[in-house]
C-alpha cells in the first residue's frame, strides 16, 4: 500500500498535515489563493466526526475557531492578505486570551486587493505586528510540501505548548504548486495534546495563573470549571482588572511566554552552508530559487549556501548572527521589499554586508535574479 | 436555588450605572435560567463590547466577553463545537446591530441554537451617549448635537427577515413577561431573539429629557402594548410586545450531524471500494492455481 | 390563590445604588431611599409581597423573604400594570 504518498498542491499538505495533527475544527470564508484549504476540509473533516463551517467573513472565521478552541478542540482557519487583514483584530484576541489556534496565510500581492492570484511574501510584518499592541507571535513557513505539512503539524504543537495563536505564512506558489507529500505514519511526528487541568471540580481554578513553566493549564467550556474570558487585561481568573500590577505581569507573560523561547521555536535548514562565503537567507518559495542557485554555484566549486527559515516569528536572531559569522555577504533573498532584510540586518554583525535580492511584480524570483545581485557583490559583473 | 447562586458575587455591585436596565435583564435571566433549572456547567455566556458585555463576568457561567459586535461569531464557533451546550448571547444595541450587524444576519439565517438578547438601550453608553442604529431619528446624542437623522431598524423585523426561528420583544419594565419570554427563547432549538428595551438614564435619558430611570421605565410601559391587545388595535404607534414567531425549522448543528453521518458513511464506503479493487487487482493477477 | 406572607426585606447596602426604581414602582409604598441613598423598607406591614422590587432591581439587592417558597406564578400580576 502506498496511499500515504500523494501528489498534491502546498494547499492539500497543509491540510494533511492539520489533520495529521488532529484538527477538529476549521471555519474559513472564500479567499485566493487558500480556498483549497477550506474546500478540501469541507470535506475530509465531517468523515472524521469534525466540524467545517463557512462563515459570514473573515472576522467572523477567527471568532469561530477562538469559541472553538475554548470547548477544547484543535482548530484552524486559513486565508490570504485581505483577509488576513480583517483577521487581526480577533488575532489579537487569541494573544490577550491565549487560546490555542492556527492561522494559515497564504500569502498574494498587497497592499489591497492586490493580485489575488499571483505570489508574495508581503505579509511578514503583517504577522508580527497586524494586530495592535504589544504581543508576541509564533509565524512559520515552509517551501516545499513535505515541510509545508512537518510545519502545520508543528503550528499545532506550539499552539497547544503556549496557548497562543500560530500564525502559517505560507504563499500562492508553494499553496498552489503540486508536488510529492509522504505522509509519515501515525506516531513517526509527536503531537502535543491540550494541556488541561488537574484542579479538581469544587476547587478554586485559576486559568490565567501560570505554572512554572509558564504554561496554562487549560478547562474546557462545558467542563467543571466556569470561568472568564475576556480581551481585556484580566487577573488570574480572568476577570477584567486594570490593576497595573496585574497589566503589566500580563503583557509581559505574554510576551516572555514565546520571546524567551525562541531557541525551542526556531525552526531552520541548512543547504550547502559548511563553510559559505556568501550566505542566502531564504523561506518559502523563494527559498526554492535560492537553494537552485547554491546548488549550481557549489557545483561550480563556489562557497555559496542557504540558510532556510521556517520560523520566522519570534525571529532566530542568534541563530541567524551564528551562522552569518564568517561570511563575506548575506544576501536576503525575498519577495517583498526587504521585510526580513530588516531583521537580519539587526542582527548580524555587520549590516553593511547584508543585500536584498528580490522580486516585488508577484512574480516568482528566479536564480538567475540571485545571481546577477551574488555578481554585482562579488565586483564581478553582471 | 437561589438567585445569588448563579453569579459571581465577589464582583458585585455590579458595574452598570444607578438605574441601569441592564441589571433589570441580568436578573430576569437569572431567574429564567432558574426556573428552567439548567445546569450551570452546560451554559457558555458569550457578549461582545460595551455596557452590555459586562453581563458576562458576573453570571457564574462559562463566560466569553470577545470583541465589539463579535458575540455571535464566537458563539458560533462554542456551539457548532460543542452542540450540548446552551448558549446565551447578550448584546447591546450598537453591539448586535452596527458592528455585528452582519453577524447577527447570518446566525439567524443559520438558525443555530442559541438565545440572542438585545439589550436596546438606543444609545453607546460606554463611550459616553454617542447615537446607535437603534437611536431613531429626531434624538440626542453626543454625535448628534442637532438630533439624528439616522433611521432606526426594527428588530424583530429585521429578525424574522433574516430568518430568527423565535422572535420576541419586552421591556425591563415588563420584567415578568421578559422572565417568561426569556425561558421560552432558551428553550426554543433554534436561533432566538429576545429584544428588550432597555434604559440608559446616564446618557439617553438624560440628552433627551426622558428623566430617571423610573421615568424611563413608566415610558417602556406607555409606549408599549402587548401583542394582540385592545391597547395596540386602537394604537398602532405603540411598539408592540411579545412573540413573534416561534416555529420549528431545521436547526443548523443537527443539520451538521446529518453531514457527518452522510460524510462517514461516504468514506466508508471509499473504503470498501478500495479495499473491493485491490482485491478485484489480486484475483486478477494472482490466479488461483 | 394564598398570598405570600412577608418575613422581612433583605436588602444588600452594598449593592444598592439608590436609583430608586423599587420605590417609585412600589404598589403599597413600602420603599424609601434613606439619608446615604440607600433603599429602606419603611412600612414593611403594607408589603403585599409581590416581589416586583426585587425582580427589576438592576443591583440584585433586594430580597423579598416570604414564608412560604418563592412561586413566580403567584406574584400578584394585577401589581404590574400592563
Amino acid at each position: 500500500m502506498t496511499d500515504n504518498i500523494k501528489f498534491v498542491q502546498g494547499n492539500e499538505a497543509c491540510v494533511e498535515g492539520a489533520l495529521y495533527a488532529g484538527i477538529d475544527f476549521y471555519a474559513g470564508y472564500p479567499i485566493t489563493p487558500s480556498t483549497e484549504v477550506a474546500e478540501l476540509l469541507s470535506k475530509r473533516l465531517p468523515e472524521k466526526g469534525g466540524k467545517f463551517i463557512q462563515m459570514e467573513d473573515e472576522i467572523a472565521s477567527m471568532c469561530a475557531i477562538i469559541g472553538a478552541s475554548l470547548t477544547g478542540h484543535k482548530v484552524m482557519t486559513a486565508t490570504s492578505g485581505p483577509g488576513f487583514s480583517l483577521k487581526q483584530e480577533a488575532l489579537g484576541y487569541a494573544c490577550m486570551a491565549e487560546i490555542p489556534c492556527v492561522i494559515v496565510n497564504v500569502q498574494r500581492g498587497g497592499p489591497s486587493t492586490g493580485n489575488p492570484t499571483h505570489v508574495s511574501q508581503g505579509d511578514i510584518n503583517q504577522a508580527r505586528w497586524g494586530t495592535h499592541g504589544d504581543h508576541a507571535i509564533i509565524a512559520l513557513t515552509a517551501s516545499n510540501h513535505q515541510d509545508v505539512f512537518e510545519v502545520t503539524v508543528d503550528a499545532f504543537n506550539l499552539a497547544e505548548t503556549y496557548r497562543t495563536p500560530v500564525i502559517l505564512l505560507f504563499d500562492e506558489v508553494v499553496g498552489h504548486m503540486r508536488e510529492k507529500l509522504v505522509i509519515p505514519e501515525k506516531g513517526e511526528i509527536p503531537l502535543v495534546d491540550r494541556l488541561r487541568t488537574s484542579v479538581r471540580k469544587g476547587v478554586d481554578y485559576h486559568p490565567y495563573l501560570p505554572r512554572e513553566d509558564g504554561r496554562l493549564p487549560m478547562s474546557d467550556f462545558g467542563g467543571e470549571h466556569r470561568y472568564n474570558v475576556t480581551g481585556l487585561f484580566h487577573d488570574m481568573w480572568g476577570f477584567p482588572s486594570n490593576n497595573h500590577q496585574v497589566v503589566r505581569e500580563l503583557l509581559h507573560h505574554l510576551v516572555d511566554k514565546i520571546e524567551n523561547n525562541v531557541h525551542s521555536i526556531t525552526r531552520y535548514k541548512e543547504h550547502y552552508l559548511e563553510g559559505a562565503e556568501y550566505i542566502l537567507i531564504s523561506y518559502g518559495s523563494s527559498a526554492r530559487s535560492a537553494i537552485h542557485m547554491a546548488k549550481n554555484r557549489r557545483e561550480r566549486g563556489e562557497k555559496v549556501g542557504v540558510l532556510e527559515l521556517q520560523s520566522i516569528w519570534p525571529f532566530p536572531e542568534a541563530m541567524v548572527r551564528e551562522k552569518c559569522a564568517g561570511a563575506k555577504a548575506v544576501i536576503v533573498v525575498e519577495m517583498n521589499m526587504g521585510q526580513v532584510m530588516k531583521e537580519v540586518k539587526a542582527c548580524v554583525d555587520d549590516s553593511s554586508k547584508v543585500f536584498l535580492a528580490n522580486r516585488i511584480d508577484n512574480k516568482l524570483i528566479t536564480p538567475t535574479n540571485i545571481k546577477t545581485l551574488l555578481r554585482m557583490i562579488q565586483g564581478r559583473g553582471v | 436555588m437561589a438567585i445569588k447562586d448563579y453569579i459571581r458575587q465577589r464582583y458585585f455591585p455590579q458595574m452598570w450605572c444607578p438605574g441601569c436596565g441592564h441589571g433589570i435583564i441580568l436578573n430576569a435571566l437569572l431567574r429564567a435560567v432558574d426556573e428552567m433549572g439548567l445546569d450551570k456547567n452546560n451554559i457558555v455566556m458569550t457578549s461582545g463590547i460595551g455596557c452590555s458585555a459586562r453581563i458576562s463576568g458576573y453570571v457564574d457561567f462559562h463566560s466569553l466577553h470577545t470583541l465589539h459586535g463579535r458575540a455571535l461569531a464566537f458563539a458560533t464557533g462554542v456551539k457548532l463545537s460543542k452542540p450540548e451546550l446552551t448558549l446565551l448571547v447578550p448584546m447591546g444595541d450598537g453591539d448586535a446591530l452596527a458592528i455585528g450587524g452582519n453577524h447577527f444576519i447570518h446566525a439567524a439565517r443559520r438558525n443555530i441554537d442559541m438565545t440572542a438578547i438585545v439589550m436596546n438601550n438606543r444609545i453607546y453608553g460606554m463611550t459616553g451617549g454617542q447615537y446607535s442604529p437603534l437611536s431613531g431619528p429626531g434624538k440626542k446624542a453626543t454625535t448628534a448635537p442637532y438630533t439624528t437623522i439616522d433611521n432606526d431598524f426594527d428588530v424583530v423585523k429585521l429578525s424574522i427577515a433574516a430568518g430568527a426561528s423565535f422572535v420576541a420583544r419586552s421591556t425591563a419594565y415588563h420584567v415578568l413577561e421578559c422572565i417568561d419570554i426569556l425561558k421560552k427563547a432558551i428553550e426554543h432549538k433554534g436561533f432566538s431573539v429576545v429584544e428588550i428595551l432597555s434604559q440608559c438614564p446616564t446618557h439617553y435619558g438624560r440628552k433627551n429629557k426622558e428623566g430617571d430611570a423610573s421615568q424611563m421605565l413608566e415610558f417602556q410601559k406607555n409606549t408599549t402594548a402587548k401583542l394582540g391587545s385592545k391597547a395596540l388595535e386602537q394604537d398602532p404607534t405603540l411598539i408592540p410586545r411579545g412573540v413573534f414567531v416561534d416555529i420549528d425549522a431545521p436547526e443548523y448543528c443537527q443539520e451538521y450531524d446529518r453531514i457527518v453521518e452522510r460524510a462517514m458513511k461516504g468514506s466508508q464506503n471509499q473504503i470498501h471500494k478500495f479495499d473491493k479493487t485491490l482485491r478485484d487487482e489480486a484475483n486478477q493477477t494472482c490466479p488461483k492455481p | 390563590m394564598a398570598r405570600l406572607k412577608l418575613k422581612e426585606h433583605v436588602i444588600n447596602r452594598d449593592w444598592c445604588k439608590g436609583c430608586g426604581i423599587c420605590v417609585h414602582f412600589c404598589p403599597k409604598k413600602v420603599l424609601e431611599l434613606d439619608s446615604q441613598e440607600k433603599v429602606v423598607a419603611v412600612r414593611p406591614e403594607d408589603c403585599i409581597c409581590c416581589k416586583l422590587c426585587e425582580l427589576r432591581c438592576p443591583d440584585l439587592a433586594i430580597e423579598v423573604v416570604t414564608t412560604q417558597t418563592n412561586q413566580a406564578a403567584e406574584t400578584d400580576q394585577a401589581a404590574q400594570d400592563e
